[in-house]
């Protein structure tokens, strides 16, 4: 456990230095989402949905697909470069820590990242007063929870491709599709069968947790079982990734 | 007889404040093996970008196969083949297509394109190899590849800009022995080397730059005769002081150079000369006696070795 | 001396051949995996069509147009998905490809050893974009009529115009690659892109915004777009359409003009 800590600290060092690279993608982005689709599409949704206001009902959507979206982000091309240019993940094998401190430690820094970028939009949301309960602090951990079930797995494919082409064929091909179809913009009630895709996959789960968190409704025991949900895709994708990270390190 | 194919007068090359390339004459005539030779920083890689027609000169008169290249640069290019100093093929197609793809760059018929790259291909001993990607070649078969790729137009002017740098000694004495069938081909060569021994096999003619200007002209053993002696004895002595032993071996030789790690007297006759230091009971650790070479004759004109 | 007058293979002619050769090139570049890219790049915009144009469309109904005309949301939105997709695609490729050949490969350095010149180095790469690009457009107009969100004779007098608005963005983008300097600055692109996208009267009428937004928002180039298409595809086109015609030209000349500088002065030291 110790030896991912030093993983995790090499990678937080490597942050201090890159930060302000992202720190845009990571505020302004959400903010203007938040802005040009809550308010703006939002002001011709008269009805509102499920008898919430549509820019109340979008944000805590938009908060689990940025906690999405960035956990994507740490788990593409730098784990790609560290395998393919910089070769990092090769010297930190070097050193005496086992594979599964090297996926570990670098996981632990990507969830790092997604509570920042959860953290920074649950402030803004609170500022446009589109929080209904104090529950909405619930939204980090779920956002961890659900960076955790894509990170882990994406982590395990970006170790087993060799080329950044493999990259956008997963981000057009699932990343984008996911992030249209979970119940993010609407509701997938109106997906008809198709919705069942979105049940499977995890952002959907994120969605609905932390939309009954913002607006303070209590999921009942299907949020147990969402939780679990992710927790399993984390889990899974976490044995699978160290396993890729083995194939790679130990030969 | 023949109009040079590159004439330069007063040829200066300034990046801002820097001059990289400070007033140089050179002809170079058809069918001929011509080299600059110098140490990194002399203005040889400016000078050929010059040529090359992709950086036009800051001052002076160059004309490149009869023509401007300030006004005739897609025309000239069109007769050059070039050979950079850092290859810089195309690591998205294979071999094959690297040397067709480049010919359509000329405007030459997909078929001929086709016919030429397997000749090629053949000449540079990469027939093998050429539906394989560019970047798993090691670095001798991509630089001839680039040797392949520069002469995908039949050009009139070969341009090599430091052809066997980096490569390792098996592989050069590769890329010397196909430069040196097309210079018996009659392909006129312009090359730039840091490589005494490489002007030495490649070149009939070479100017020594330094400091953007240059320094000595003619051919390999014109500027040995004139700058250095025939043969050379290098001596090594165990203490740290090469400099002393220099005053004891003053007047045995033509000239003497001290350098950090060893001390060469220049004379006609270096068993003689050895023969004397040993007379002498100067006892050096080794002592080699070699022929003249342009790295004396550099060490004559600058005081610097070239290779540092 | 009878090398010097020898008739060569060579030819001179035609800056337009020597730009062929460029986009020739990438085309012989195409790796496997290219393909499912470019799929991928056809099918974005038709998931925005299907998610925001019909998934929340089904939550907002009928929309106004600016000339008073009443449109479903799925036609209001369909075309300005279309005139991003021509910019983004536009983008992608004049922007990070054309960067990381310009710097990283030094592949046009190669070219320019032959009788290649900067500008069509330039004009080689925005055809090939727009080849690309001319794909995705014409696939997705197909769609829009499927879809019977415009009628066929709409569509086709549509498809020039999503062509000119990804030649002005690939001007735009190429001029833009030879103004940044490092890959850090893409983050930038990228988020003003994104911007764009919300903001270009894309999603709601720009008559949505705040009067000060509102100009600022009128005088972006995908919004110019946007306002062309979509007067094409619902039937609505007016002077205003002209003036985007006219002023997507400028930015294609102008973006041609500063690229092919700016290049002289990077490659040709």
């Amino acid at each position: 456990m110790t030896a991912s800590a030093y993983v995790l600290e090499y990678h937080l060092v490597n942050y201090r230095r890159t930060w302000r690279a992202s720190a845009l993608s990571t505020l302004v982005l959400p903010l203007l989402t938040m802005l040009g689709f809550g308010i703006g599409v939002g002001g011709y949704v008269t009805a509102g949905v499920d008898g919430v206001d549509y820019l109340d009902w979008l944000v805590p959507g938009l908060i689990a697909s940025a906690a999405v979206q960035t956990a994507i982000g740490e788990s593409t091309w730098p784990v790609l470069s560290y395998f393919e240019w910089l070769k990092v993940y090769f010297a930190q094998a070097a050193a005496p820590l086992r594979v599964a401190d090297i996926v570990t430690g670098h996981l632990a820094f990507m969830l790092f990242r997604v509570l920042l970028s959860a953290g920074a939009f649950l402030l803004v949301a609170a500022f446009f007063g589109t929080l209904h309960s104090l529950w909405a602090v619930a939204v980090l951990p779920i956002s961890a929870l659900t960076g955790l079930a894509v990170a882990a797995p994406v982590m395990a494919y970006s170790a087993s491709v060799t080329s950044d082409s493999y990259l956008a064929i997963l981000m057009r091909f699932a990343v984008l599709p996911m992030s249209l179809f979970s119940g993010v913009f609407f509701p997938i009630e109106s997906l008809g069968l198709l919705r069942w895709v979105a049940y499977v996959l995890p952002l959907w789960h994120g969605v609905d947790l932390s939309r009954a968190a913002t607006l303070g409704v209590s999921p009942g025991w299907d949020g147990l079982w969402q939780l679990l949900y992710l927790l399993g895709w984390g889990a899974a994708g976490w044995s699978l990734a160290v396993r890729r990270f083995g194939k790679r390190l130990v030969v | 007889m023949n109009s040079p194919l590159i004439q330069a007068r007063g040829l200066i090359k300034r990046f801002g404040d820097f001059t990289a390339v400070d007033g140089i004459d050179v002809d170079v005539r058809a069918g001929e093996a011509f080299g600059f030779l110098g140490p990194n920083g002399a203005g040889k890689s400016s000078t050929m970008r010059m040529i090359g027609c992709v950086s036009p000169p800051s001052e002076g008169e160059l004309r490149i196969l009869g023509m401007d290249p300030r006004r005739d640069g897609p025309r000239i290019r069109a007769r050059l083949g070039v050979c950079p100093q850092l290859d810089n093929l195309d690591t998205e197609l294979t071999v094959r297509e690297n040397l067709t793809t480049y010919a359509r760059f000329f405007g030459i018929p997909r078929k001929v394109a086709r016919a030429r790259a397997a000749e090629l291909l053949e000449f540079v001993q990469l027939s093998e190899r050429a539906d394989s990607k560019v970047d798993p070649l090691s670095g001798g078969m991509k630089r001839r590849l680039t040797i392949a790729r520069a002469l995908v137009n039949e050009p009139d002017l070969v341009l090599l800009d430091e052809p066997t740098t980096g490569l390792d000694p098996q592989a050069r004495h590769l890329v010397w022995e196909r430069l040196f069938r097309l210079k018996q081909q009659g392909v006129t060569l312009v090359l730039t080397t840091h490589y005494m021994d490489e002007a030495e096999q490649l070149c009939d003619r070479l100017v020594v730059m330094d400091g953007g200007r240059i320094v000595a002209e003619g051919s390999p053993r014109e500027l040995i005769e004139r700058y250095s002696t025939r043969e050379v004895v290098e001596l090594r002595f165990t203490t740290d002081e090469q400099g002393t032993y220099a005053e004891k071996l003053a007047g045995m030789a033509d000239r003497i150079e001290v350098l950090p790690d060893r001390v060469l007297m220049y004379v006609a006759d270096g068993d003689d000369a050895l023969a004397e230091v040993h007379r002498r009971s100067l006892s050096p650790s080794s002592a080699l006696v070699r022929r003249s070479s342009l790295e004396d004759v550099f060490l004559h004109l600058t005081g610097r070795t070239l290779v540092d | 001396m009878l090398t010097l007058v020898l008739p060569k293979l060579v030819s001179f002619e035609g800056a337009g051949r020597r730009s062929a050769s460029v986009a020739e090139r990438n085309v012989t570049a195409l790796g496997s995996a290219y393909w499912l890219v470019m799929l991928g790049g056809f099918l974005e915009p038709v998931l925005y069509l299907f998610s925001i144009g019909i998934g929340v469309g089904q939550l907002i109904g009928d929309i106004g147009l600016p000339g008073g005309a009443t449109v479903s949301y799925a036609e209001f939105v369909a075309p300005a998905m279309l005139a991003a997709s021509a910019m983004s695609g536009a983008l992608s490729e004049t922007t990070f490809n054309f960067f990381g050949k310009m710097k990283y490969m030094r592949l046009y350095e190669g070219m320019l050893a032959t009788p290649v010149r900067p500008i069509e180095i330039a004009l080689g790469e925005l055809a090939w974009a727009m080849i690309r690009g001319s794909i995705y457009s014409a696939a997705f107009l197909v769609i829009m009529v499927a879809m019977d969100l415009t009628t066929p004779g709409r569509a086709l007098s549509a498809f020039p115009a999503t062509v000119l608005v990804g030649f002005a963005f690939g001007a735009l983008g190429m001029m833009t690659s030879t103004l940044i300097r490092s890959w850090q600055d893409f983050d930038l692109i990228g988020s003003a892109q994104f911007a764009l996208f919300l903001f270009s009267g894309t999603f709601v009428p720009a008559t949505a915004y705040p009067a000060a937004l509102r100009w600022l928002v009128e005088v972006t180039p995908l919004y110019r777009s946007v306002d062309l298409i979509r007067g094409i595809t619902t039937g609505t086109v007016g002077w205003v359409q002209a003036l985007d015609v006219v002023y997507l030209l400028v930015l294609l000349a102008v973006g041609l003009a500063v690229a092919g500088r700016r290049m002289e002065r990077m490659l040709c030291k």
